[in-house]
């Protein structure tokens, strides 16, 4: 357990890791750790792998908004039908059940504020379950999943002895 | 009518001052500063930023107007916070009011120690290779530096023998420097089982510097003031810039016997009157809630620790297994070159900034010193620096 957590915070931390970095790393066969990534992908505890991206310094027009909603839960269902037919939208990056004031936490992506509105409008609000929605535009993205998107100082050290 | 000499500032200068050199770590990197797209894996302070709540306990402080001086011998509460560390640490009790005293960095407690100990004429015992101030610490108080070289073959220890054979009449105290700087070395308890009875025998003093106390990666710590017999013997020097990655607010403290404390307290009050108050309460902070911290950067070094030893043996740079401090002491002997060609050539072929081991003292040639307070990715393109200069030497 101790060895699959370590892994885990080595790749959460840096994805580019290869196996054997990580082996190097931790002082293990190459092999075992391969065999862990595969085993741990295939029971779906590595969901997948992708890039952090500031699209701010590339795309400012790219905007992302994120949606409380108030639903009905349903019979049976719960929450997760209705998640499932928020989520299905390629529009839609995120949707998490809340505690609290709302029930839906949606992040949509869009080229526009007006594109997003219009596809809360269009599609969101006219769920039947939908009970209503407060959209709220990310303006600026400090720290997301533990990495600034602020500019951090360089290394300002200098050789004092 | 006689003329009169110009005016010169340099013969007004102590000249004990004008002859000591200058440091050798220091010489080398002021050529990298001047030079572009440079590499360096030099510097001997951790690459982390102070812990936020640590940070903000000193913001904190700040905002409340805590902006005078504190007692000579620092707060209280944070010589209780110390005092009750060196407890649960090293397993030593000392009164907050009579046995510590808090220091601009562990520098300053290092001097102070030296200052309140040592007189004309007296030998200080420092192993070598170690960190740069011992020795002009101890001429500028008076005292003979007399190095001891240590092997890498024993792991950087101070033998009994080595200790021995370096006693004379005039011996009047040792440097522990352990946790090393530069070669990574420790004392287990028991290589300093051996060396406390020759310490009794020849009655001498003690500084131990234990300033990288918190970075040992094989097993605890262990002070030689728990010795029976030891504590009053010893003076026990540590800091938070280290443990808690707050060189830049130069705090240290150090612990010893009232008599001995008194007179180090006697320095620091003439000298610097009392360390800077907000860097105290960032301390408390870090005492009371940092152990979270020193595990977490402990748990990063340690991995580069075994990235770099791994990589540097693979070049066939045969490295003594570093098992303190966050440096690794790489044997250069391959190359044929001393410390500073070395170091020299590194720096001109591939742009790549290490430490010669000769500035650590003259038994540190044919190694050099690399620091592991850098990112994982820094070490990384490093390393790739150094395989290109192997493969053209």
């Amino acid at each position: 357990m101790e060895f699959t957590r370590k892994i885990l915070s080595l790749l959460e931390r840096n994805a580019t890791y290869s196996p054997k970095d990580i082996a190097e790393l931790l002082g293990a066969e190459e092999s075992r750790v391969e065999e862990e990534i595969e085993r741990l992908k295939d029971t779906g505890v590595i969901l997948g792998t992708k890039t952090l991206i500031n699209w701010d310094k590339i795309a400012p027009e790219l905007t992302v908004a994120i949606i409380e909603l108030k639903v009905t839960p349903q019979k049976g269902e719960g929450f997760d039908k209705i998640a499932r037919e928020i989520y299905y939208f390629p529009e839609v990056r995120s949707v998490t059940l809340m505690s609290g004031g709302f029930d839906l936490s949606v992040t949509v992506v869009g080229n526009s504020m007006k594109d997003v509105a219009m596809f809360v409008g269009e599609k969101l609000s006219t769920l039947d379950t939908v009970v209503s929605t407060a959209t709220h535009f990310v303006l600026k993205n400090y720290k997301v999943d533990g990495v600034f998107y602020t500019d951090e100082p360089e290394d300002e050290r200098v050789i004092t002895l | 009518m006689k003329q009169k000499n110009p005016f010169s500032p340099l013969e007004f200068v102590n000249k004990q001052v004008r002859e000591i050199p200058p440091s050798g770590i220091r010489r080398f990197f002021d050529i990298a500063a001047t030079m572009e797209d440079v590499i360096s894996l030099g510097v001997g302070e951790p690459d982390f930023v102070t812990p936020w709540h640590i940070r903000s306990e000193a913001v904190r402080s700040l905002e409340k107007g805590r902006t005078y001086y504190t007692a000579n011998a620092g707060l209280m509460e944070l010589r209780q916070e110390i005092a009750r560390y060196q407890e649960k640490n090293i397993h030593v009790s000392y009164d907050p009011k009579t046995e510590i005293v808090v220091t601009v960095g562990a520098s300053e407690a290092l001097d102070g120690a030296l200052r309140a100990l040592v007189e004309p004429g007296d030998e200080v015992l420092i192993p070598e290779p170690s960190f740069v101030c011992y020795k002009p610490c101890t001429v500028l108080a008076g005292g003979i530096p007399v190095p001891i070289e240590t092997k890498a073959e024993n792991g950087f220890k101070l033998t009994p023998e080595l200790l021995r054979n370096a006693i004379t009449e005039k011996t009047k105290l040792l440097v522990l420097p352990y946790p090393n700087n530069p070669t990574g070395g420790i004392m287990t308890e028991e290589d300093l089982s051996l060396i406390v009875p020759i310490i009794k025998e020849a009655n001498i003093m003690v500084i131990s510097d234990e300033i990288y106390s918190e970075l040992t990666y094989t097993g605890k710590h262990v002070s030689i003031a728990t010795f029976d017999g030891m504590k009053e013997r010893t003076v026990v020097i540590n800091g938070f810039s280290k443990a808690f990655a707050m060189t830049g607010w130069r705090l240290g403290y150090a612990c010893a016997h009232p008599d001995v404390l008194s007179a180090i307290l006697k320095i620091h009050q003439y000298g610097i009157m009392s360390a800077s108050t907000f860097s105290q309460y960032a301390a408390i902070e870090a005492l009371k809630h940092g152990r979270a911290d020193i595990e977490r950067m402990k748990e990063e070094y340690n991995i580069r620790r075994k990235f770099l030893v791994d990589a540097l043996n693979e070049m066939g740079m045969t490295c003594f297994n570093p098992y303190g401090a966050f440096y690794v002491f790489p044997s250069i002997q391959k190359f044929h070159m001393t410390s500073e060609e070395f170091c020299q050539k590194l720096l001109e072929e591939q742009r790549l900034a290490v430490v010669p081991g000769t500035a650590f003292g003259d038994s540190g040639e044919g190694y050099v010193r690399i620091s592991y307070a850098y990112s994982k990715e820094s070490i990384a393109k490093a390393l790739k620096r150094l395989e290109a200069f192997a493969k053209d030497h």
